[in-house]
């Protein structure tokens, strides 16, 4: 199969790779994908005053669930939480021009996305009142 | 060195120039019809022909008449199975193959099943790769008319215990067909000593032409015989008709008279240098597992599973290296190598499969750049795994509650 030019540059040069502490103020993390499917990606995101200010993902998977997950990464960087809720997975493969046999790709690269924002949004409701 | 490489030698291999020699005068000057017997034209084919099925036959220790020609491998083992099904029916119905097959014997039983035609037993293998001769005897029934059993893998290279599954068939008076496309040409096959008696091989994989192979059909105990599964003017002894592709047999007859001579040397040569890739790739990457068998395997064949990284994404940063993968984005049917699974090997460490496949034209300096590669791609995309993070940070990953997709 060929990949396109896109998906070959994400894959030669990740946009953003590595991750964040899990535990650090401010970051959301979406782990979605299993073992036996050949593909996990974990997205994380950090978030200041409800900004996007980073992003940062890991990727196991072929060359397009690579590319996606990097090329979600740019794109979350700037938004707003909104905002970032609204990237669709067919964006991704318009981009990207992912083939109909890498779709699963890019609805992975959406379902990290959606994890991490409700991960952030889960720690951020826990956090404890200041009262001081 | 050019580049790309050629490491994919088990799904075919260059032609060699010494065979394209051979077969370069049967295109134009010698381009008789084979059966035409009327004629000098015909007489020189057939000669040719006849010279190819020498050479072929002498390789796997048969007489000339005993090989047909056919179009390859897969119409071999579809003759071999679909023929004797249809022509001992009477006697039996069943037939006993292993689940590690390739797909021209798999499917072709599968499809004679499904049209009702026979019953099949597909053994299961060892975490080698290898069938148990003891399981081939016990699922023998009254009604069994066929083993077929492969000499050696195409995925991982397990040579298969031939010639005791050859004495149990021949000790139970069942026809035994052997898918010999892998074997043929790269370790020695006598088809006298391994009692086996239909079986399929093609040029293509021995650096001879693509689009002709041959069935060996055992001719003197037992003579074997088989339905014809293509109806017209009756060629090969009725077997198979259809005008022979002469240049294609002269280059078939050829390669194999060049295995022949080459073998020994050849074998040893590609051994070192696989044993040296093995070695070197293992001895620098921490959990690479060997799928297959330690030692007893092709000489050119090593098949790793890399654990925490994807197949495909690891072809794809060995573009310049022509490999294959048993991960499921590699496959048609996006599922992984089945040939694996049939091991006991996990479906993560199937995805992260890379089969090496070294042949004839193979030189110690593309192995050097080979083994430079995989180190440097695999880690690097073990960096980038979150697989390797977790298990780094000592995360049992089986313990993961994955959500499957």
């Amino acid at each position: 199969m060929a990949y396109s030019d896109k998906v070959v540059d994400h894959f030669n040069n990740p946009r953003n790779m590595g991750s964040f502490k899990k535990d650090e103020e401010g970051v959301g993390t979406g782990m979605v994908g299993a073992p036996e499917c050949g593909d996990v990606m974990k997205l994380q995101i950090k978030v200041q005053e409800d900004t996007i200010v980073d992003a940062k993902f890991k990727t196991f998977g072929c060359g397009s669930a690579i590319a996606s997950s990097s090329l979600a990464t740019e794109w979350l960087k700037g938004k707003t939480i909104e905002e970032a809720q609204k990237i669709k997975n067919t964006d991704i493969v318009q981009e990207l021009n992912l083939p109909p046999v890498k779709i699963h790709c890019s609805v992975l690269a959406e379902d990290a996305i959606k994890a991490a924002l409700t991960d952030y949004q889960k720690k951020t409701d826990a956090r404890p009142v200041d009262t001081k | 060195m050019k580049l790309p490489i050629f490491l994919d030698n088990h799904s075919t291999t260059p032609m060699d120039p010494r065979v394209l020699e051979s077969m370069l005068p049967y295109f134009v000057e010698k381009f008789g019809n084979a059966a035409s017997r009327n004629h000098a034209f015909g007489w020189a084919a057939e000669e040719a022909v006849e010279q190819a099925r020498k050479q072929i036959a002498k390789l796997i220790k048969a007489d000339s008449k005993e090989i047909v020609f056919t179009s390859g491998a897969t119409e071999s083992d579809n003759l071999a199975l679909k023929g004797v099904l249809e022509m001992y029916k009477e006697k039996g119905t069943h037939i006993i193959t292993s689940s590690t097959e390739h797909r021209a014997v798999l499917d072709t039983a599968k499809s004679l099943e499904a049209k009702g035609l026979a019953t099949a037993t597909y053994l299961p293998v060892d975490k080698y790769g290898m069938v148990n001769p003891q399981d081939v005897e016990a699922a023998i029934t009254d009604k069994t008319i066929l083993i077929s059993v492969m000499l050696a893998n195409n995925e991982i290279g397990t040579i298969n215990p031939i010639q005791e599954i050859g004495k149990i068939a021949k000790a139970k008076g069942i026809l035994f067909h052997c898918d010999a496309t892998q074997g043929v040409g790269k370790i020695p096959v006598d088809v006298q000593a391994m009692g086996i008696d239909l079986m399929s091989f093609s040029a293509h994989k021995i650096y001879g032409p693509k689009g002709v192979g041959a069935l060996y059909v055992r001719k003197r105990n037992p003579r074997v015989r088989i339905a014809a599964q293509m109806d017209g003017g009756g060629h090969e002894r009725g077997m198979r008709s259809g005008t022979l592709p002469v240049p294609l047999i002269v280059g078939f007859g050829k390669a194999c008279e060049l295995c022949e001579q080459e073998m020994a040397t050849e074998s040893a040569r590609l051994s070192k240098m696989r044993d040296r890739l093995q070695t070197d790739i293992t001895a620098a990457l921490e959990e690479s597992y060997l799928n297959g068998h330690p030692t007893n395997r092709l000489p050119g064949n090593l098949n790793i599973s890399f654990a925490y990284v994807e197949g495909e994404s690891l072809l794809m940063g060995m573009k310049d290296i022509a490999l294959s993968s048993g991960s499921a984005c590699t496959s048609a049917t996006l599922e992984p190598s089945y040939v694996l699974r049939a091991l006991g090997v996990g479906t993560e460490l199937a995805h992260s499969s890379i089969r090496f496949g070294l042949g004839r034209f193979n030189t110690d300096e593309e192995i050097d750049y080979t083994i430079k590669k995989v180190i440097e791609i695999v880690t690097k995309l073990r960096e980038m795994s979150p697989l390797y993070e977790m298990a780094k940070e000592g995360v049992d990953l089986k313990s993961v509650q994955w959500a499957a997709h």
